[in-house]
């Protein structure tokens, strides 16, 4: 019963976190420009406000219809499943690894269909490119995973954890940090953050997440947005978690759930607010250049790997 | 300065004309409606020393008919297209007479410039669909760009022909915004021009304004003192800075480092302010007039030191980035031997070698370098836009602190007709008018992005799509200069 609820609470804190993570990215990018920039609340407020209008939808509005939905539904159940608060969580046998990786994986192929179904040229570009980025990010993704595996011997998520807050000297270890840094590449890349995509251009033929949704309107619109927002918030959290999993509670009181609760909160605003400042002094990479940056990754997984075997 | 008139029969035109592209570029072809007898003005341009050339070829209204330059000129192809559209004359031996500014629901026989056409002519089926090539092969694929854009930018579409992200061929289709601006001005005093030639494209009003201003001074004989002078060359070089400015920022904005763009709008914003202190209009419109010019407050080097300065840092935190340099690098090259023989004109001609100038050809006033870039790609339109734009904020410093401006004289009209050269910040502006009982009775208006649209297309060719914005900025023309 605790563990369903606590399941709920985290589906919605991903949700409205992922929303104000949003706006909050925005707002620290527009301070560190010089600018005042939107509300943090924007991107809730316009969700909300898109919740009650209709979908306007092309000719094949059957197949478009339902990517939303699947995009939200599997991104919920990927934040139902993870330990972010603390580590006993819906999964009765505990949430794999691969299993979110999966889920959240669902949701990009979904979208990518999405675009191939509006028929429209910007569509079919935008899900070319995001399944090209992804077919380069998931390898890296799952290594990185890898490593962080080793030590515990297991990619059950509360099992790995638990490895980790019972042997902290392992948080800094090489294999450790290069595994999180690998994490972090990816993370940018599959959020569409910047060098990697720009969130925030207008400029139809350079975008790539944005290119698959520019056909969705109303409603359709606001869980496409909801659901990006929050897979960003689902994999802030994670990372975060995964990186330093202090503040994890082990027990299942209220009182440690709550403080589970608000150091996730802590570590992926901290991650959001630095990934935000980042952002401010990078440009966007041509996009043949980004394999090399996906590439990177990966070999900086591999390395964890390899450095987490050796010294185990 | 020199101007000469030659009339030249049907037959000796292309010879003549080959003669003189030898030594000259052919600025613009203009036709006039004069009822019985449509006379064709063809104007080639070299300098310095400053020489204009007018070659007049008088046709019969009822079947209009000239030989073709398009074989030995690009751009003259491009103004007959024009001339057939508008004033419905046939370039013989055109090799590709498609329509340019012809509506596809208009009468095929519909000449809007001809005297007596009807502003609005009855809509009819779209017979003359744009011709879009298409091109064939495994892999190809078109993408339809606008002419609704995603943000504030004028209606133009774009056709892309692409293999993966790889634009082989791109074609854009313009004249969405067409004002019918030159009939707009024709029954006007001369003075009553200026408010038309200030909105030919808003971000030229000086450019425009001041190449209206020169046209009716030749054709009326009337002169601008002094004062006035150093009031227009000041202005025009303020616009040139305040867009250079802001391009700078858009420029780079497309590759995702937008502090740059924030920042530069702060600078571009000041000069506007200071802009609107000098003329009472930020877009710099009212100012200049047929033999006047008047400034209402004082130049101030101060500002334009500070402008000057911040702009070198902001240039520097923009290059010293990898990721920018290298997105501006290589990227939608412009060869100068293509953009000689498309006859391109401005910031693009000069970033890819190509030394044309009216600052320097047609001077007005002193003081202009004429400024050249190698590589042609988007880091040397960038490039040549900061140095264009530091340029301008020095000469203002100077007149701000008192040196006087040089004023070249201007001759007397040979024809009756005006011809007004302004190197405006996009480049080369050409106005001529004809007056008849002191009204306008034509006047045309070329605007430098007319003859730069074709080399947007060539130089896109082996671009990836995603560089598009970012080319498409390097070259930043204006839709409603070349629409009217």
């Amino acid at each position: 019963m605790t563990r369903d609820l606590v399941s709920l609470v985290q589906v919605v804190a991903v949700a409205l976190g992922g929303l104000l993570l949003t706006g909050l990215m925005a707002k620290v990018r527009a301070r560190a420009e010089g600018r005042v920039g939107p509300p943090i609340s924007q991107p809730l407020r316009e969700v909300a406000k898109r919740l009650h209008r209709e979908s306007p939808r092309a000719t094949a509005g059957r197949a478009q219809g339902m990517v939303p939905t699947i995009l939200v539904v599997t991104t919920a159940v990927a934040a139902g499943l993870v330990p972010l608060a603390g580590l006993q969580t819906a999964g009765r046998s505990g949430a794999d690894a691969l299993v979110v990786v999966f889920l959240l994986l669902t949701g990009s192929l979904s979208l990518a269909a999405g675009g191939l179904a509006t028929a429209t040229a910007f569509g079919g570009m935008g899900a070319s490119r995001a399944m090209a980025l992804s077919a380069l990010a998931e390898p890296a993704l799952l290594v990185a995973l890898a490593a962080l595996a080793v030590p515990a011997g297991s990619l059950s998520l509360p099992v790995l954890l638990a490895h980790g807050l019972s042997a902290p000297i392992a948080m800094v270890s090489p294999s450790h940090v290069l595994a999180v840094l690998a994490l972090l590449i990816v993370v940018i890349a599959e959020t569409g953050r910047l060098p990697v995509d720009n969130p925030s251009t207008h400029l139809e033929l350079t975008m790539i997440h944005e290119a698959m949704t520019l056909e969705y309107g109303g409603r359709d619109l606001a869980l496409v947005t909801l659901g990006a927002a929050m897979r960003l918030g689902l994999l802030l959290a994670l990372v975060g978690t995964l990186a330093v999993p202090w503040g994890l509670a082990t027990s299942s009181s209220p009182l440690a759930l709550a403080g589970g609760f608000v150091m996730v909160g802590v570590k992926s605003t901290v991650l959001a607010v630095v990934i935000a400042l980042v952002e401010v002094h990078s440009a966007k990479l041509r996009l043949f250049r980004v394999p090399e940056l996906l590439a990177a990754a990966f070999v900086v997984a591999s390395l964890a790997v390899l450095v987490g075997v050796v010294a185990r | 300065m020199s101007r000469r008139v030659f009339p030249v029969s049907a037959d000796d035109l292309v010879a003549r004309a080959r003669e003189l592209l030898a030594s000259h570029r052919l600025a613009v072809i203009v036709a006039h409606d004069e009822g019985e007898r449509l006379r064709v003005v063809y104007t080639f341009l070299a300098g310095p020393p400053d020489d204009r050339v007018d070659l007049v070829v008088s046709l019969d209204a009822e079947h209009p008919a000239v030989p073709s330059l398009a074989e030995i000129s690009f751009p003259a192809g491009r103004f007959e297209r024009a001339l057939h559209d508008g004033f419905g004359i046939e370039p013989v031996g055109h090799p590709a007479l498609r329509p340019l500014s012809h509506h596809g629901h208009w009468p095929a026989d519909y000449h809007p410039m001809r005297r007596g056409a009807p502003a609005r002519p009855t809509l009819g089926s779209d017979d003359l669909a744009y011709p879009f090539t298409a091109v064939e092969g495994p892999g190809v694929y078109e993408i339809p760009v606008g002419p609704v854009h995603a943000g504030l930018i004028e209606p133009g579409h774009f056709r892309f022909s692409v293999v993966g992200e790889t634009i082989l061929k791109m074609t854009p289709r313009l004249w969405f915004l067409q004002r019918g601006l030159e009939r707009l001005g024709e029954g006007r005093r001369p003075e009553e021009l200026l408010e038309l030639a200030e909105r030919v494209s808003g971000d030229s009003a000086v450019a425009h304004g001041l190449a209206a201003t020169l046209a009716i001074e030749e054709a009326t004989g009337q002169r601008a003192g002094r004062d006035a002078w150093r009031a227009r060359s000041a202005l025009l070089e303020l616009e040139r800075a305040t867009h250079h400015v802001i391009d700078i920022g858009a420029i780079v904005n497309d590759t995702g480092f937008s502090v740059v763009q924030a920042r530069a709008l702060v600078l571009s914003e000041r000069l506007q302010r200071h802009g609107a202190d000098l003329t009472g209009h930020r877009l710099l419109r009212g100012a200049i007039t047929p033999g006047g010019g008047v400034l209402r407050a004082p130049l101030d080097a101060a500002l334009y030191r500070e402008v000057a300065e911040q702009l070198a840092d902001l240039v520097d935190l923009a290059t010293s980035n990898t990721v920018v340099a290298d997105r501006l690098s290589g990227t939608a090259v412009l060869g100068s031997d293509d953009a000689r023989r498309l006859g391109v004109v401005g910031v693009v001609a000069r970033a890819s070698g190509v030394a044309v100038d009216a600052r320097i050809s047609h001077p007005l006033t002193g003081g202009a370098t004429m400024r050249t870039g190698e590589s042609g790609d988007v880091r040397a339109r960038f490039d040549q836009r900061v140095v264009e734009a530091q340029d301008a904020l020095a000469l203002l410093v100077r007149w701000a602190e008192g040196d006087d401006v040089d004023v070249f004289d201007a001759a007397a009209s040979p024809d009756g007709d005006g011809l007004g050269i302004v190197e405006g910040w996009r480049g080369m502006a050409v106005h001529r008018v004809s007056l008849s009982g002191g009204r306008v009775a034509r006047w045309s208006v070329t605007d430098p992005s007319f003859g730069n649209w074709p080399a947007l297309a060539i130089a896109l060719r082996h671009t990836i799509v995603p560089d598009f914005p970012l080319a498409n900025k390097s070259f930043n023309l204006s839709y409603a200069g070349n629409d009217l």
